[in-house]
């Protein structure tokens, strides 16, 4: 299916597109003929617009969907791509497969949404090649909408490599509803002066099960990396975090930064940093703080009125925020 | 004027050793109330302590705000009776803005300025800084001038300025005195710490903290002469030789 204006106004459509506006996104740009978009429901694709500049071709799978985005040299994408994925029934499994190729000197931004609001037993599967060209910019923010009952596995997989003086900005969100069991592994691989910031944002409840391994690949000389993860645990939930370094280029420059914050006894964390520097000319740092929230940080804000109770949400927000 | 803060015989304990030893201290309500002291007398323990933070309960004496003891009180509750604090080190906070956090500040107090009228008296421009996240990006000395701004958008009874003027450059420092100023001419009484003495000239009265006792209380002249003189002389490390003040300065 190549990339052109089709629309279906099915319920699965409208019934995502509700999805969407209700966890803040935008719904309307998923009709908006001038911003490219792809809204698939399992793997059923609902709605596809490509714009000139950019290419999107799709394919359907039993399970899912196979994608090839491709961006050409030079263009630059002035309104952000919105992709939606989801499935909707409680049971289902999502395989999205996907290449991202950003050409030299371009620049885009893609917003992607996933909303699994009933799921009791879905899968979503994503695994994902970019390629960011010299010179160009691709930023990436992954938002979830999860029900209350726990149900979704989501399984991201991506392996990205950023040419030279190409940036690569990515944020993954999973902080609405309950995030089920979440395995996210990304690895970045930089060139000479390449740039990437990976985030993610999580927070965890219930039995709810998080891995999150983050890579960063310093090939090039002057690469830069840095890895920020935002992990929230309650009840019983349990997260491991990894973040991983390799300086290989001269003068590359390196950073993991976690943190974790536990509420109540029983939640579960972890932090694992792995910093291998090949070359000495290379920096890498980390740092990560698990526990239970800054007293100090708690009492600024009882200081000025709050409840303990809302200060630790007031806190929590603006961390995952 | 009416005593709004009274502390008597305030005992502080912090790993087994004692910071304050038995503090006696009144503030009059509408006064700016000096707290002078060199480093490690026991001037921030006593700001914590009358705010009521974790790790500061006193294990003698009490604290009356008003009239009522607030010893066994909450943080939370002491700030909504019209107390709060100012620290010398702001705590950063990720994702907060500028804006979210002066409207907390703004929720709990009285009479409350507009978030724009507190950041535009501390010498930060609304515009550019009500957007801004309170994380690590804001320099020291801008982050001591948003704590400022929340306790003028609080509009309290009692501010605990701790070392308001610490991180500040010189220049600036007159800026922030007019900032207490108007916060007192606004009604908040004011109790300021520090250890500068030309700081501490600003204020109505003072007293001079020396090893977690108040060694004098006074007009600011004078308690600015006794610590100059007093504190340059003196041989001891946060251990007052009492006798050389006579028996009962630190309970004046």
């Amino acid at each position: 299916m190549k990339g052109s204006v089709e629309r279906d106004y099915s319920r699965e459509f409208a019934a995502l597109a509700e999805v969407l506006e209700r966890t803040g996104g935008d719904a309307a740009a998923l009709r908006n003929p001038r911003i490219a978009s792809l809204v698939v429901h399992q793997n059923r694709v609902l709605g596809l617009n490509a714009l000139p500049g950019i290419a999107m071709d799709v394919d359907p799978l039993p399970d899912g969907i196979r994608a090839h985005v491709e961006v050409r040299s030079g263009v630059v994408i002035p309104d952000p791509v919105h992709l939606c994925f989801g499935v909707l029934p409680k049971e289902g499994v999502q395989r999205i497969l996907s290449t991202f190729r950003i050409g030299e000197g371009a620049s885009v931004q893609f917003l992607a949404h996933c909303s699994f609001p009933n799921a009791e037993k879905v899968q979503h599967i994503m695994e994902a090649e970019l390629e960011i060209g010299e010179g160009a910019t691709m930023a990436y923010t992954e938002v979830h909408y999860h029900g209350p009952y726990g149900g979704t596995e989501v399984l991201p997989k991506a392996r990205i490599r950023v040419h030279r003086n190409g940036r690569y900005l990515s944020e993954f969100k999973l902080i609405q509803g309950r995030v089920g069991l979440l395995s996210l592994d990304y690895t970045v691989h930089l060139g000479e002066g390449a740039v990437t910031e990976l985030v993610s944002k999580v927070y965890g409840k219930g039995e709810d099960r998080i891995a999150i391994r983050e890579a960063l690949h310093l090939e090039g000389p002057y690469a830069r990396g840095l890895v920020k993860s935002r992990i929230v645990l309650q009840d019983r939930a349990q997260a491991e975090f990894t973040g991983e370094a390799l300086g290989i280029g001269p003068y590359s420059r390196g950073h993991i930064d976690c943190t974790e914050i536990l509420r109540g006894t029983e939640a579960r964390a972890s932090a694992v940093p792995k910093l291998i520097v090949v070359d000495e000319r290379a920096k890498l740092t980390h740092e990560a703080a698990i526990g239970s929230i800054d007293r100090k940080i708690l009492e600024t804000l009882m200081a000025r009125g709050l409840p303990e109770e809302e200060a630790v949400e007031v806190v929590v927000r603006g961390l995952l925020r | 004027m009416a005593e709004l803060l009274r502390i008597e015989d305030l005992v502080v304990e912090r790993e087994g050793r004692a910071i304050l030893r038995g503090v006696d201290l009144a503030v009059a309500e509408g006064e700016i109330h000096a707290i002078l002291g060199a480093n490690g007398t026991g001037k921030s323990t006593l700001a914590y302590a009358i705010m009521g933070l974790s790790g500061y309960k006193p294990t003698r004496g009490r604290i009356f705000f008003a009239g009522e003891d607030i010893t066994e009180k909450s943080v939370t509750e002491r700030a909504r009776l019209g107390i709060t604090l100012a620290w010398q080190q702001p705590a950063s906070f990720e994702g907060l803005t500028v804006r979210e956090y002066l409207e907390i500040a703004r929720r709990s107090g009285r009479d409350c300025p507009a978030v724009e009228e507190c950041l535009a008296l501390v010498g930060l421009p609304p515009t550019s800084y009500l957007g801004r996240t309170l994380n690590d990006r804001l320099s020291g000395g801008e982050r001591k001038r948003v704590e400022l701004a929340a306790v003028l958008a609080m509009s309290p009874r009692l501010a605990i300025l701790d070392e308001p003027d610490s991180g500040i450059d010189v220049l600036s420092l007159e800026d922030i005195m007019d900032v207490i100023r108007r916060m007192n001419r606004r009604g908040t009484t004011v109790l300021l710490i520090t250890h500068r003495d030309e700081f501490a000239r600003a204020a109505h009265r003072a007293s001079h903290l020396c090893g977690g006792r108040i060694l004098k209380t006074g007009e600011c002249e004078e308690v600015v002469r006794f610590y100059k003189s007093f504190c340059k002389e003196c041989t001891h490390i946060n251990e007052p030789e009492l006798e050389k003040v006579g028996k009962d300065e630190g309970k004046r």
